[in-house]
């Protein structure tokens, strides 16, 4: 019955988002009913949607395999919490998750924009209204999860092996709350464009909304790359797959769409610019669900998908992108952009920014969809991997990482070149120490490493140098520096942090780069394998009970360089249901460090085939991502940032001009 | 050095010209350079491939065409036409078996062997990469997923 309601519920919905954005978007100047209307049916939506969500993970978690859906992804043995993660396991139940996020942010919109004008609200809530439409339409006529069994089988067909990790529960859930969240950027764009009122004010609104949206892209993708990391058992963090390109390209659009924000807000300056980027990063996010939801690229990360939903999709791409870009052109020339400045200064250091993460995302763009251009126009069959993209996208990051610290230190307007690099000098010249005493120690065999290495830490380093030359460090008492430095606004130590994060990953990506060894061997129980210092001994098999799928555990007792012994077990499963087999790679951590012992088939006289690595401060990879995912929560809970936070009157906009 | 409004947008032009056109002669170099080239065993045939050049290879692997020496591998892929016999050190992916569709990364050896860095296989019961799928549909080789699942 529930599942009746859940279907209900989401078409109803679905004529509300429809009813919305039509008299919405008919009638936005009507400051009255109507402006009242578009707020409720936003918060109402919501409620519906999330009960037709509800609805599916209850049938999910009682296994009813009487929904078509819960019998082909669902099995009664699976664990709680993988019939919960079970729902969005797959096409019909992600689609409706992303929907789900696309309302949320519509009633958080409607909700906690009270301070916003109403025309504005209005046309950014229809514009939410006309997407949601669109999704819940491609839900409902072609993905339709509320679909019933007659007559209902007993058992369920057992979700996807490889997704019953917990990374399942975490991964989709942050990534879609990125990848939608820029949704609300996209309307506020259109939203100006229709209503042709672009200021200071506007981009005042929508950074909050596109840093809390980056914060999750962050996440998302971050915790996507560990989980790959640690469940395909090829040790490795980045593919530069299509469906790893499909979340990036949103996330590096996405920070140049944060950085335009501030110099728009602060200087009213690059709208135009401003605006076409909230345009792309949605559309980016549209193109990543396409990508990943029609199955056209061959990935990695691939499972089932139907080409004809992937069609609809793309007209709906088409659509979306087409449209907006076609508002665009024909109200861009009523812009116009103020605020005059120097090529050297704050606004010269973001436009470069700017430059090099556009550039970037077009190299990835490129990349990702020279394939699919090629296939259809010639028949060649190629694919982009690894080389082509550390050569682009490499080679464009290195400038902007030389530029990075820079930025923060130099003045708006007109900045002083010489003097911001003076003050840079300490951190350069600690991140040539550092990067020299590295090197000497350690050596390495990968040419490029030492500049990686001092790159990174001339961001990690200078990053801090702009907290300690604000405090002013050195040129006052030790405590009174302390206690500027604390009392520092947050957005501040927001840059610092995330700028950090960036040198953090960027050591992390060079040292893993640099010298991960790894060693592939046959061991039979009671030998052991070296490597880097470690001995991994193969010390016995067993078969323990599991819950949906049989086991069978080797265990190693591995060595460190002490002479300290750990121990740690991978695992190979047969889930009963599929009569799927899945590996689960020994992972030990050292500091920052980690030793991934990923198992293959046993040989016919007992051995056991073993791929050991050893990667070298990969969790700094990891580790410098949450330190730019802080930085985010940091500059959201800036009371100046904060959505509600009360408009600055004219003349003190006027005053920080 | 006080610059007139003019020169500030020229030299702000300018160097964005010259960052894009460096950002544009990256990524056509790389585009002609850097890409993989998709064969089947068929086309491997037919074209002549340097040794050493990476290319990536797929079709079915052959029935009874797997054999494993501890951590070496070897296998033949076909499309129903030719064949192309593999090698590959390391750990194949948990569902890599006789009879279904995988992609090899790799290059030629002068021996005329296939030596892969890397092997794809599908990643769930329903999914083929849609290389294998074309080539298969070209050759009339193809049968639903279905079908393959059931040998």
């Amino acid at each position: 019955m529930s599942i009746e309601l859940g279907h209900f519920t989401l078409i109803l919905a679905f004529v509300i988002s429809a009813v919305q954005a039509g008299l919405g978007l008919a009638y936005w100047r009507n400051s009255g009913w109507i402006a009242q209307f578009v707020r409720q049916a936003a918060v109402l939506q919501f409620i519906f949607v999330a009960i037709s969500f509800a609805a599916l993970i209850q049938a999910f978690v009682i296994s009813d395999f009487s929904l078509s859906l819960a019998y082909q992804n669902s099995h009664s043995l699976q664990p709680l919490i993988y019939k919960v993660t079970s729902v969005w396991g797959n096409h019909e139940g992600s689609i409706l998750l992303w929907v789900l996020i696309l309302v949320m942010f519509g009633a958080a919109v409607a909700l906690l924009g009270r301070n916003l004008p109403n025309q504005l609200r209005t046309l950014v809530l229809s514009m939410q209204g006309l997407l949601g439409a669109a999704f819940m339409g491609f839900a409902i006529f072609t993905s339709n999860p509320f679909l019933r069994l007659n007559p209902a089988p007993f058992e369920g067909q057992d979700l996807n092996p490889i997704l019953q990790d917990l990374g399942l529960a975490i991964h989709p859930p942050l990534l879609y709350t990125g990848y939608v969240g820029f949704s609300i950027c996209f309307s506020f764009a259109l939203a100006a464009l229709i209503s042709g009122r672009i200021d200071a004010a506007w981009a005042r609104w929508v950074r909050p909304w596109a840093m809390l949206s980056w914060t999750f892209l962050t996440l998302g993708i971050s915790m996507g790359s560990y989980w790959a990391y640690y469940e395909l058992g090829w040790g490795g963090w980045w593919f530069w797959d299509p469906v790893e390109n499909a979340s990036f390209m949103p996330w590096l659009a996405g920070t140049a769409l944060l950085h335009s924000a501030l110099v728009m807000e602060k200087r009213n300056a690059l709208k135009i610019w401003t605006i076409f980027l909230a345009i792309i990063t949605f559309s980016l996010s549209l193109l990543g669900t396409f990508l990943v939801r029609s199955g056209i690229l061959t990935s990695v990360h691939s499972f089932a998908s139907d080409p004809t939903r992937g069609l609809v999709i793309l007209a709906l791409l088409a659509a979306f992108i087409g449209g907006a870009f076609t508002l665009f052109a024909f109200r861009v020339s009523s812009l116009r952009s103020g605020g005059l400045f120097a090529p050297i200064s704050r606004e010269g250091a973001l436009i470069l920014n700017n430059l090099f993460l556009a550039s970037a995302t077009a190299a990835v763009l490129v990349g990702t969809l020279y394939p699919l251009i090629l296939d259809a126009f010639t028949g060649t069959r190629i694919s982009v991997g690894a080389p082509f993209f550390n050569l682009t996208f490499g080679a464009l990051m290195v400038p902007l990482l030389i530029v990075l610290p820079f930025g923060p230190f130099l003045a708006w307007k007109r900045g002083d070149l010489i003097a911001v690099t003076q003050r840079l000098m300490g951190a350069a010249a600690l991140a040539l120490v550092v990067a020299i005493i590295v090197f000497v120690l350690s050596g390495t065999q990968v040419s490029l490493a030492p500049l990686g290495f001092l790159l990174g830490f001339w961001v990690a380093f200078g990053a801090f140098a702009d907290l300690l030359y604000r405090a002013k460090f050195g040129r006052i008492a030790l405590g009174e520096s302390w206690r500027r430095l604390i009392g520092l606004p947050k957005n501040t130590w927001s840059t610092a942090l995330a700028h950090f994060g960036v040198g953090v990953t960027v050591i992390g990506i060079v040292a893993v780069s640099a010298w991960e060894t790894e060693n592939i061997t046959t061991l039979k129980i009671g030998e052991s394998a070296e490597l880097a210092g470690y001995s991994v001994l193969y010390s016995q098999k067993d078969r323990p009970p599991g819950p949906n799928y049989s086991i069978e555990r080797l265990a190693f007792t591995v060595t460190d360089t002490f002479g300290k012994e750990h121990k740690t077990s991978s695992e190979k499963r047969i889930y009963t249901a599929s009569n799927m087999p899945t590996t689960e790679a020994a992972i030990l951590t050292f500091g920052f460090s980690q030793l991934y012992i990923a198992i293959g088939d046993a040989t016919e006289d007992g051995g056991q085939v073993v791929r050991i690595w050893h990667k070298p401060h990969i969790l700094l990879i990891w580790f410098g991502t949450l330190f730019m995912a802080g930085a985010g929560i940091l500059s959201l809970s800036d009371r100046r940032l904060r959505i509600g936070a009360p408009q600055k009157s004219k003349s003190q906009l006027k005053a920080a001009e | 050095m006080a610059m007139t409004r003019k020169q500030k947008r020229l030299a702000i032009i300018a160097g964005l010209a010259v960052v894009l056109a460096i950002a544009a002669t990256l990524i056509f170099t790389a585009l002609r350079d850097q890409i993989v080239f998709f064969y089947s065993p068929s086309e491997l045939q037919e074209k002549s491939v340097a040794v050493g050049q990476s290319i990536r290879v797929g079709g079915l692997v052959k029935e009874e065409s797997w054999v494993k020496e501890g951590e070496n591998n070897r296998f033949v892929i076909t499309d129903g036409e030719e064949e192309t016999t593999i090698t590959y050190v390391g750990i194949l992916p948990d569902l890599f078996r006789e009879g279904q569709g995988v992609i090899a990364e790799g290059s030629l050896t002068s021996s005329g062997q296939f030596s892969a860095t890397t092997v794809l296989a599908k990643h769930d019961e329903n999914y083929i990469p849609k290389e294998i799928a074309d080539t298969l549909k070209d050759r009339g080789e193809w049968r639903t997923s279905d079908e393959v699942n059931s040998n």
